[in-house]
């Protein structure tokens, strides 16, 4: 061993501790299954190497394409606590790592004026006053450090990380490359386990070079029409297998066209439970038109989709 | 396996794909844990290793094909490994009309027998029913016949692309289906599953027609591609191959099919500017202290103001004047841009636009009449009055018009983009009247389609009008209009 090895990454070491989750890419096909989500090859690979290199996976895509769903099955498949890091605009350190309860700390400091106030607070008084206020009783765990500290397996889901500003995407860098964060006041907190990192972004913003380059990528676009016709028949209870055919050809027309919302996956499973519930057995033109606001949210889209369903045929 | 990997990523690197250390890295320990005689998996594997923009997808699956062809895997239908056979034409192994192919009375022949007619048959065949197995070996067996491959001649992959698709006259047999398939009702072939009546019946037909023809093309394409590969290796095809990224494609010089990309990029580029413009004009300013609310807040750590608040500001959006070169020179250029500003409407307060060639017109009507932003665009060529005398771009007189007409318009808050190369076939500058707008209005931008190093060579007189600007761009790409969207405000 050579001096270098001394003191490895904490990534190193916990990747070969952790012993793989997974054994081969069909059996990741198969356990996602399992929990209700139809995986591709590209998905269960992407899946199956996160989990052999021990790197976070950057999901990419239109909105509803099943980004959140996937980490939610991931975490449910292995039986591990999902962590959820909602990003919005303005997200900073004391809501995404960790914050001081200043509350409790203030209180706790009032507390000890009161009491003990003879004379002169000594060194030693305040030295033992600013250990106790900055100690995990006042810490408040935000959700990338509740994922490290985590002993049980966890998945930490960093949803919609293209909405926080680039000074925000660089506090992730140091918790996802290395699996650590450093609290002035603690030290630095290493992982225990190594978290199943998924992260989802809608394309809204380049994200950083160097987010990019620690990440494994996976777009999801929509799916094709065989598998989408997979997932109306396995999420539409007593669906007919004609009209889910149906139903997917639609909506790929639909996408073909120029709009500002394409009808997104969820969105061909709403529509599908409401033809059930009709009991439509054939789509046509007059049924899809009426319950086009199903799948198109914008007026203008569902006045250009009107347009030409029901116009000259191409 | 390492060789290949480096020089594989050495090529995407060529293409303009920002492949860094650190990701051939990672691609090199994640080929480790697939098979790799698993194509599918192994191009999952450095997908998602190397390529972190899904912009760049189709030219990683395309190098990806060049650099591991499926030479090793056996075809579905012949079981015969692939071999330069394919281009010496001397492969005595038949076609055996196996379990792929539909019983067309073709598979007893030899290939030599096969001619054009029963191959194309056989397409029609495989198209009508969506039998998927039988496509690859039609693709091969339509490469065989008609692309005539030659060994070692230097022509690229369009050109035998070219002669196959003609050979097998896809539009013709996309016209014929389609009209055998829209006139009858009861069929039992596979196109007829999940088609319901009446016209959305028929457009869906043409759509999933229009999939497998595309499938088709893209095995041809593959198809020659491996041949190509195994004639001349996979580095010089890769050459051959490169093509710029959508993102790199010059606006000027766009062909058919990159037109047809960079329309497809416009939608998301514009969305995500308008949302990167909403965001940063919301966030650049905080507005007065709100002291209201800051007491209120101080309430809950014991009246101590830790965290002051503020008044958040609405500032207004920007009014936008484009006033666009449309003469033929620059006719792509002035609509790609206007798409975009379109596109992002939402994000501008008003947008007018005048375009112009030596006359000038408002064409802002065209767009608030029209049903999509591509309609408007096809109807300004046709609709507008841009010809003053002679239909030679004269930037001094559509300037001076618009200065007359519309001059009083322009106000503190206006943005004015003018679109143009600025080659003025050796007219008057007027630069006087660009200098009057811009004196009345709150920006002027220049947008020059050309490389800046042709700026003021020949009639270009961009630099006569530079002064009045408050910056002249080179815009020959997204990438560079892109840059210039997010200066607005």
């Amino acid at each position: 061993m050579t001096a270098g090895d001394a003191s490895p990454a904490t990534a190193d070491v916990l990747r070969d501790e952790t012993p793989p989750r997974f054994g081969s890419v069909p059996e990741v096909v198969e356990r996602l299954g399992s929990v209700g989500y139809l995986a591709d090859e590209q998905i269960a690979t992407v899946v199956f190497l996160a989990d052999r290199l021990a790197k976070p996976v950057l999901v990419e895509g239109p909105a509803g394409t099943g980004k959140t769903e996937l980490a939610k099955s991931v975490a449910s498949l292995l039986g591990a606590r999902l962590i959820r890091l909602q990003c919005y605009e303005g997200l900073d350190e004391a809501k995404a790592l960790y914050e001081w309860n200043y509350r409790k700390q203030l209180l706790r400091i009032q507390v000890e004026r009161g009491s003990g106030d003879d004379g002169g607070s000594s060194s030693a008084g305040w030295k033992e006053l600013e250990e106790d206020i900055f100690s995990e009783e006042f810490l408040l765990e935000r959700p990338l450090l509740q994922a490290i500290r985590a002993t049980e397996p966890v998945v930490l889901l960093v949803d919609e990380v293209d909405r926080v500003e680039l000074e925000t995407e660089a506090l992730l860098l140091e918790v996802l490359s290395d699996y650590q964060v450093s609290i002035p006041e603690l030290g630095t907190v290493k992982a225990r386990q190594l978290p199943f990192v998924l992260l989802t972004s809608n394309d809204t913003r380049e994200l950083s070079e160097a987010l990019k380059r620690r990440c494994l990528y996976l777009h999801l676009d929509y799916p094709s029409v065989e598998r989408e016709r997979e997932i109306v028949l396995a999420k539409v209870p007593g669906i007919d297998v004609h009209l889910a055919e149906e139903v997917v050809r639609v909506v790929r027309s639909l996408r073909q066209m120029e709009l500002e919302k394409h009808p997104s996956v969820s969105e061909t499973l709403d529509w599908a439970r409401t033809l059930v519930l009709l009991g439509v057995e054939h789509v046509d033109t007059s049924t899809t038109v009426a319950t086009l606001n199903l799948l198109l949210k914008y007026q203008a889209d569902i006045d250009q989709a009107t347009r030409e369903l029901t116009g000259r045929p191409r | 396996m390492l060789d290949v990997l480096t020089g594989f990523v050495e090529e995407l690197r060529k293409t303009g794909l920002p492949v860094s250390l650190t990701e051939t890295l990672d691609a090199a320990e994640a080929v480790r844990h697939v098979p790799l005689e698993d194509r599918e998996a192994l191009r999952s594997a450095l997908g998602a290793t190397l390529v972190k923009s899904s912009t760049h997808w189709d030219a990683f699956a395309t190098t990806f094909d060049v650099y591991f062809s499926p030479r090793a895997t056996p075809m579905a239908l012949d079981g015969a490994p692939d071999d330069v056979g394919v281009l010496a034409d001397d492969s005595g192994v038949p076609p055996d009309a196996g379990s792929a192919q539909p019983a067309g009375g073709a598979g007893e022949g030899s290939e030599e027998r096969l001619d054009a007619e029963q191959l194309r048959a056989l397409v029609a065949e495989a198209l009508r029913t969506g039998d998927d197995a039988a496509l690859p070996a039609l693709a091969r067996l339509a490469v065989r016949l008609h692309a005539g491959l030659e060994p070692g001649r230097p022509v690229g992959i369009s050109y035998y692309l070219y002669r196959t698709l003609r050979g097998l006259d896809l539009d013709g047999l996309l016209a014929e289906l389609l009209a055998a398939a829209t006139g009858s009702a009861a069929d039992e072939a596979s196109l007829h599953v999940g088609r319901p009546p009446g016209r959305l019946g028929d457009r869906l037909v043409a759509e999933e027609l229009a999939a497998r023809i595309g499938e088709l093309r893209r095995l041809v394409e593959a198809e020659i591609r491996r041949a190509l590969v195994a004639d001349r290796g996979a580095s010089a095809v890769a050459k051959t191959l490169r093509r710029p990224l959508v993102e790199d494609v010059d606006f000027m010089h766009a062909t058919g099919d990159e037109l047809v990309r960079l329309r497809r990029a416009l939608y998301p580029l514009a969305r995500s500017l308008a949302v990167r413009l909403a965001r940063r004009r919301r966030h650049r300013r905080r507005g007065t202290l709100d002291f209201r609310s800051t007491i209120r807040r101080s309430l809950s750590t014991g009246g101590v103001p830790l965290e002051p608040r503020f008044h958040a500001k609405r500032p207004a959006k920007p009014e936008i004047v484009v006033v666009a070169d449309v003469s033929g020179s620059v006719a792509s250029f002035a609509r790609f841009t206007l798409h975009l500003v379109y596109a992002m409407a939402s994000q501008f307060s008003k947008v007018r636009t005048f375009v112009f060639v030596d006359g000038i017109d408002e064409v802002t009507k065209i767009f608030t009449r029209s049903a999509s932003i591509t309609e408007a665009i096809a109807r300004v060529g046709a609709e507008a009055d841009v010809v003053h005398l002679d239909g030679h771009s004269d930037y001094g007189h559509a300037l001076g018009v618009f200065g007359e007409r519309w001059g009083r318009e322009i106000t503190s808050r206006t943005n004015v983009i003018v679109l143009g190369d600025a080659r003025n076939n050796y007219h008057a500058a007027n630069a006087e009247a660009l200098a009057e707008i811009a004196r009345r209005a709150r920006r002027v931008y220049w947008l020059n389609p050309e490389p800046r190093a042709y700026w003021g060579s020949g009639d270009s007189i961009v630099g006569q009008y530079a002064p009045f600007t408050d910056g002249v761009f080179e815009c020959r790409n997204l990438r560079q209009l892109e840059r210039f969207v997010e200066l607005l405000d």
